[in-house]
């Protein structure tokens, strides 16, 4: 890492507790996923990864290249935009499709549906 | 001194995202039906683009960011079209 020779020392170290931050709370969100018992409980455990975590990944890359570049390097926030935005996307098709499966097959751990359709 | 704080932070994130990254191909594998798997890909894809992002602060390049940029999307689209499928039990109507 010789390019990072002449970053300051504030940066490099508000750098580090970002990127700490960020993968700290992504294998949280892992352990989670492996840990929960059903699918239900087990669906809100990586939303801690993509939406925090990747968040303040894009900081410390941000703050990152801004600093070393002596420019404003702003492109990160467009993966940030679009995770926020499809992660709740995603997640709700998914826990939909699931609730729609356990009922199709009458599971008795989901609630019925109260409109008579599945 | 700040260079080596920043050198083992980099590598310790790379460490706990490859741990992330184990457990959820971990999940992939065990099930135990199709929606845990899909919701484990899912997780994958998005350490994977959190995993090129600490390549790039590692490397000085800034490649890595289109790398995760196209991973987040395709991403996406794969895990709407596989809970679309799981639904219906087809993709395109």
């Amino acid at each position: 890492m010789t390019h990072a020779e002449s970053l300051p020392g504030w940066a490099a170290i508000l750098v580090s507790l970002l990127l700490l931050l960020g993968a700290g709370l992504g294998l949280v969100g892992a352990i989670g996923l492996l840990r929960l018992r059903n699918f239900y409980e087990r669906v809100h455990a990586p939303t801690l990864g993509t939406t925090l975590g990747i968040g303040s990944i894009l900081l410390a890359s941000m703050l990152f290249f801004t600093v070393l570049q002596a420019r404003p390097v702003l492109h990160e926030v467009l993966i940030g935009v679009f995770m926020v935005l499809t992660t709740p996307v995603t997640l709700m098709l998914l826990a939909r499709a699931a609730l729609y499966r356990d009922r199709r097959e009458g599971s008795a751990e989901v609630p019925r549906s109260t409109t008579g359709e599945g | 001194m700040t260079a080596m704080i920043l050198s083992w932070s980099v590598f310790l994130a790379q460490l706990m995202l490859a741990l992330g990254m184990g457990c959820a191909i971990w999940r992939v594998a065990r099930g135990p039906r199709a929606q845990d798997r899909v919701l484990a890909l899912d997780t994958f894809y998005v350490l994977a683009a959190m995993l090129l992002l600490v390549f790039g602060i590692r490397t000085g390049s800034v490649v890595y960011f289109e790398a995760a940029l196209v991973i987040a999307l395709l991403g996406f689209v794969a895990t709407a079209a596989l809970s679309k499928f799981l639904m219906r039990g087809e993709v395109i109507e």
